[in-house]
Order: C-alpha cells, then sequence, then structure tokens
C-alpha cells in the first residue's frame, strides 16, 4: 500500500468571473521512503498540490473534487482540529523562506520544545533534550548554547536546517517540502540537499519535494512528476524522464536549461509562455506550443498513458495502437 | 585581444554602516565599513560579454551599480571607452557618455512603471536624449524596438500588469535598447522567470549582441547561465576577485579553490552519478570579513600564510587568479 495517495485531486478558486481550475484532476502516489519529486514552471500548480495534502488551501481556494489517502486513511474530509493532529505529527512540512516559517519573537529552543511536547507529550526537560539532539542531528554546531537563540540570529542555511528539525520533530511519516533551498545561495543549497537526503533515509521519511529546479530532483528524487498547467504532464522514475523525457514539455525544458560543459550557441527554447488559468485552451494545455501537436490535441484532453518506458505521460502520442511515439 | 570598451581599475565602494554618533561614543563603538567592493580590475573588450559570479552578498550587484552610475565609487576608476566616468562634470558630457549604456535589472515587476503604457516606458530614453525629432519618429522608433525583441507594436498601447514575466523582460530591454548603448548591464536578468522562458530571453540577448554589436557585463549566480552566454568570466567573493578566465578554461581547468567549489555543487543533470561532497561552511559577514585571504575558513588549501596575508591579484594572458596555495604551487 502506498504511503500517500492522491485520487482525481481538483482544487479551485471560485471568483466573480467564474471558476479558476487551478489543479485538474491529478493522480500520484508516494511509498514509504520514496522521495517524489514535483517539478512545473511558475502557476502550474504544484505548491497547491502540496498546500492541498496538508490541508492549508488559503481560502476561497477549495479541494472541488478527488480524494487524499494517507495511510490507508482519506484525510481530505477532516475537520480542522483533526486535520492539525495530522499536521506536523504524520506530515512535516518544509517552506521556502526559512524566516517566516520561524516565529521571530521565540528562540528555537521554545519553537522546537513545544512541538515536540504537543506532538509527543514528553516532559520539558526531555523535550529540550530531543531538541539539542534534533540541532545537533541537522548540523547546527554547539546545539546546546544556539538553543537559546532567536530566529534572525541565524543565518539562511541554519535557519533552513533549524526548520528541518521543526519538520522531523515527531517522526512524521512524509515531509512536504516546498522550494526548500531556493532562498539559498548555490553552495548552501547542496548542503541542504544532502542533509535531507541523509535524513530522510535515516528516519524512513517519504518526500514529496516540489521545485522549479531540475537540478534539484536530479539529485534528490526516486520519481519525479512534471506539471504543467495543474495537470501531471508526465511522472515516471527520475533518471528516465531527466533523460529520455517522454512527453513534449518535459523534452523542451529539460533542452531550455543551459548545461555546463555542453557547448552549444543558442539553447532551444519553447516557444511562448505557460496559459494563465482563464486561458487554459481546449483538449491539451500543451497544445498550442506543442512541436508535435495532432489534430485531436487541439480539442481532447489527453489522460496519463503508459510509455514506452516504465513512466506515463499526458499525451496522445502515446495512446496505445499509435505508431507515431 | 579587441579594443577595451570598460576598464575598472581599483574600483572600491565602502559603505559606512556605523551606528548613530550618540551611540558610538556612549557604546564606545568604532565605526564600521562594510566594504561590499574592495579594490577590483577588470577589463571587458568591445563585442564581448563579461560575467561577475558570487554569492548573495559578494559585491555583484553593487558593481554593475557603480558602472552604470547609480553609486558612486570610493576609490578607483572607472573608464568607458577611454573616457574617464567621473570627468566628465558637466551634466551634458555626462549625458553624453551615459547614453552610451544602459542597465537590465532582475525584477521585471518592479522596474516597469505600472501607471504608463508600454510605449512610454519605451520612449522615455529616446525622449530624455533628445534621439528623435517628434512623435511620429519616436512611435516608429517604439514600434521597431517592440519588433526587435520579438513583440508586436500593438503591444506598445498595453499596460505592464497586462504581460507575463518573460515579456515583461523584453519590454525593459527594449526600453534599455531605445538609447541606442553599445553597452548592456544586466543583473541577473533572468533570476526571475521560468527556465523556458530563461531560454527565450537569453537567446533573444545572444541575437541582439550579433546584430547590434553589443558589449554586455552580466551578473548573475546561475554558473550554467553565465558559461552559456559568456566570454570571459570574474568570480567574486566578499568584494575582491578571485579568478577571471574565459568560460571555458574556467570551466574546464578552474584554478582558484573557490571556483571549485562553486562549480562542484552545481547539480548534476547529466545524472552521471558523481559523488558531491557538499562544502562546509557560509559566506561570512562582510563587515568583519576574515583576515588575510577572505575565502580562508572554508578553503581545503589555506595555510598560515592565507590568514594573516590577502594575496595580490597575478595576470597572465588575460587571466587573473588571486590565491596563495596556486601561486606556491600548492594546490
Amino acid at each position: 500500500m502506498a504511503l500517500l495517495e492522491v485520487k482525481n485531486l481538483k482544487v479551485e478558486f471560485p471568483n466573480r468571473h467564474g471558476t479558476l481550475h487551478a489543479i485538474n484532476d491529478i493522480s500520484f502516489s508516494i511509498d514509504e521512503g520514496e522521495v517524489l519529486g514535483v517539478v512545473g514552471e511558475s502557476g502550474a500548480g504544484k505548491s497547491l498540490t502540496g498546500a492541498a495534502i496538508i490541508g492549508l488551501l488559503e481560502p476561497p481556494g477549495r479541494i472541488a473534487g478527488g480524494e487524499v489517502w494517507l495511510e490507508g486513511e482519506r484525510i481530505d474530509e477532516l475537520d480542522y482540529v483533526a486535520m492539525s493532529r495530522i499536521r506536523g505529527a504524520r506530515i512535516g512540512a518544509i517552506f521556502q523562506d526559512p524566516l517566516t516559517s520561524l516565529n521571530p519573537l521565540y528562540t528555537i529552543g521554545r519553537q522546537l520544545t513545544e512541538t515536540i511536547i504537543v506532538h509527543s507529550g514528553m516532559s520539558q526537560k526531555a523535550a529540550l533534550n530531543r531538541a539539542i539532539e534534533l540541532l545537533a542531528e541537522v548540523g547546527i554546531p554547539a546545539p546546546a548554547q544556539r538553543i537559546e537563540a532567536y530566529p534572525h540570529e541565524f543565518s539562511g542555511g541554519m535557519r533552513q536546517r533549524v526548520v528541518i528539525a521543526l519538520a522531523l520533530c515527531a517522526n512524521p511519516s512524509l515531509i512536504i517540502a516546498d522550494e526548500p533551498t531556493t532562498a539559498l545561495d548555490v553552495s548552501i543549497q547542496a548542503q541542504i540537499i544532502a542533509l535531507l537526503k541523509r535524513l530522510c533515509r535515516d528516519h524512513g521519511t517519504a518526500v514529496m519535494l516540489i521545485t522549479h529546479d531540475m537540478g534539484v530532483i536530479a539529485e534528490t528524487a526516486d520519481r519525479v512528476a512534471v506539471m504543467y498547467a495543474g495537470r501531471i504532464a508526465e511522472i515516471g522514475p527520475v533518471r528516465e524522464v531527466i533523460k529520455h523525457a517522454q512527453h513534449p514539455y518535459t523534452s523542451g525544458l529539460m533542452n531550455s536549461i543551459p548545461i555546463l560543459g555542453h557547448d552549444t550557441e543558442r539553447l532551444s527554447q519553447i516557444k511562448g509562455a505557460m496559459p494563465r488559468l482563464n486561458e487554459i485552451p481546449n483538449g491539451c494545455a500543451f497544445s498550442p506550443r506543442c512541436p508535435q501537436a495532432l489534430d485531436r490535441c487541439f480539442t481532447e484532453r489527453p489522460d496519463l498513458m503508459a510509455t514506452k518506458q516504465s513512466g506515463q505521460a499526458a499525451c496522445w502520442l502515446y495512446e496505445e495502437g499509435a505508431d507515431n511515439g | 585581444m579587441a579594443e577595451v570598451l570598460l576598464r575598472v581599475h581599483g574600483l572600491a565602494k565602502h559603505f559606512d554602516v556605523s551606528k548613530g554618533w550618540l551611540t558610538r561614543v556612549v557604546e564606545r563603538q568604532p565605526r564600521r565599513i562594510l566594504k561590499a567592493v574592495d579594490g577590483i580590475n577588470f577589463e571587458i573588450a568591445k563585442g564581448e560579454t563579461f560575467s561577475l559570479v558570487g554569492e548573495s552578498g559578494c559585491g555583484k550587484s553593487t558593481v554593475a551599480k557603480l558602472v552604470v552610475g547609480l553609486h558612486k565609487p570610493s576609490g578607483g576608476r572607472i573608464e568607458f571607452d577611454g573616457n574617464d566616468t567621473n570627468d566628465a562634470v558637466t551634466r551634458k558630457d555626462s549625458a553624453a557618455l551615459r547614453r552610451r549604456w544602459q542597465m537590465i535589472f532582475q525584477d521585471p515587476y518592479a522596474s516597469l512603471n505600472p501607471r504608463w503604457r508600454v510605449r512610454d516606458i519605451i520612449a522615455e530614453p529616446i525622449r530624455v536624449f533628445r534621439l528623435a525629432r517628434d512623435k511620429r519618429e519616436i512611435d516608429a522608433r517604439v514600434a521597431t524596438l517592440l519588433t526587435q525583441v520579438g513583440m508586436s507594436p500593438v503591444d506598445g498601447e498595453k499596460y505592464p500588469h497586462e504581460f507575463s514575466g518573460g515579456q515583461r523582460q523584453r519590454i525593459s530591454i527594449a526600453r534599455a535598447l531605445s538609447s541606442q548603448p553599445e553597452f548592456l548591464i544586466c543583473d541577473e536578468p533572468t533570476s526571475a522567470l521560468d527556465v523556458s522562458v530563461q531560454s527565450q530571453i537569453l537567446n533573444l540577448m545572444k541575437d541582439l549582441q550579433q546584430d547590434l554589436g553589443l558589449t554586455y557585463l552580466f551578473i548573475s549566480h546561475n554558473l550554467a547561465v553565465v558559461y552559456h552566454v559568456s566570454d570571459h568570466i570574474g568570480v567574486m567573493y566578499l568584494g575582491r576577485l578571485c579568478e577571471i578566465a574565459t568560460a571555458k578554461d574556467l570551466f574546464d581547468s578552474p584554478r582558484h579553490p573557490y571556483t571549485r567549489l562553486l562549480l562542484d555543487t552545481i547539480p548534476d543533470l547529466d545524472m552521471s552519478g558523481r559523488a558531491r561532497e557538499p562544502v562546509q561552511g557560509e559566506v561570512p559577514n562582510p563587515i568583519d570579513p576574515p583576515s588575510g585571504c577572505a575565502f580562508h575558513p572554508r578553503c581545503p588549501l589555506a595555510n598560515d600564510r592565507c590568514r594573516s596575508e590577502t594575496p595580490k591579484p597575478i595576470s597572465a594572458n588575460g587571466a587573473m587568479i588571486a590565491c596563495h596555495a596556486v601561486e606556491e604551487g600548492r594546490d
């Protein structure tokens, strides 16, 4: 059984002019201890997917359909109180900006112990020791002294380490990490990725890693889902998707990334830009930009179908019996 | 080597970040000076792209602002096409010189006035520098510029909010080109954009460089992007240049330990399974930089000399390196 299963999830934002379908029927699963990368350009719906799973959609955004199952329990219909017992305890979260995820008025020790006590009911003293252990584990030097420090006394990289410690407090089985390294410098980014990988392997924690950076995905993920305009365009093992992308959007995306040591005079580019939510075309959302579009791509929307590899792509090129793959 | 367009010599910018006079007297604190840029030298030949890379706080954007003239240097000279930019004292001289360079900023959401139509944004430099005789000429010029950056002349009637990030960056480029400059200073022009749009803008910039013979000073933290666009690259660390080399040399045979560190941190998209050892430590606080070579606390090659003596830049064949270990052959 999969640890997390998302079935036909839909998120919509009603507004004066109608309803925006920000996430339109996506399904995927994460196994225990697995790192699933979710990649896409801004506005593709990757962060919303994470927010919908942990029940933190900002109104008026709402789940309009589909189911979310965590360890065999349906969690998308739980009320606020029941959901808050799952957040932190069974699903941890790491966000992009470590400064806004920490309360500037409390010492990091207080924030850590409070979280530990809420989720495990330890005594104050035991929680403090656990907090120091956690800080040591995420690589904060002199944790016993630093525990009295406030978030502003830490650098960006150190703050993100504290946030990771917070997410790990209650030993959750799944961590949703939304752009955890985007605000950091490249050398710090490499440290944080290595830390996240090591900790999740040691604790057997599954990770849903949301990022726009294919490099981070290549380094970290086992499988990757590529999102485009609120849908999954392609999902499969990370090596396959990166080296032999099947969906025309993924291959266009991969080719447009400049790579060190590859001498190309011009980068290949995908023409146009991702459509806004109120202008998503009929049929396949990528069809107006797609170099291989068929007639039916403009009228009929493709669902995920098996490709020649072990992954799936939402593209008519892979329809069974089609000889143009 | 081609003719030098921009020569920067001993350029420095120090910011006074002291507390107020009374606090300093009461708390007996000395003045605190942040050396954002601390004596750097480089040259850019006509028609080439010179890039500055480094992590946040290394001073690369300050260099861009100094070169454009948005900051006044605390020391050193900036020579543009043989003219010291500080010598252009009269308004007229200064304007004549300033027309010849323009800047493109990182955030296309913040760099365009939301209350102006796109055609007015693009026409502003034409009006300011009086490059057109009448309105019809201005309109024709704006239409040409919009076409040049891959947009339609009718887009000029719209406002910036009607465009996506990539299109806004195209508008910024059109605006920068409207005064017919020879030299563009680009401060992280694609950092706010998605990768598929980034490739469009980088290609556009390359095309424009070929068509118009532009020279670029390109600032970025993304090494892969820098490798793709540059002829020469300067690597900055805490206000100093630690290495300058051609793009190919820098990536094929990096010499400075910091350059090697930076190259090592790039995620491996080829998935060759190369093991990466993440570097320890972080960029120190620039107000209180380490003694000697600022990189020594993170450097695997550091010795006593590195801790006490600042390395001098050594130039050879258009490349530059400032490192005791490389100089002594300890690398």
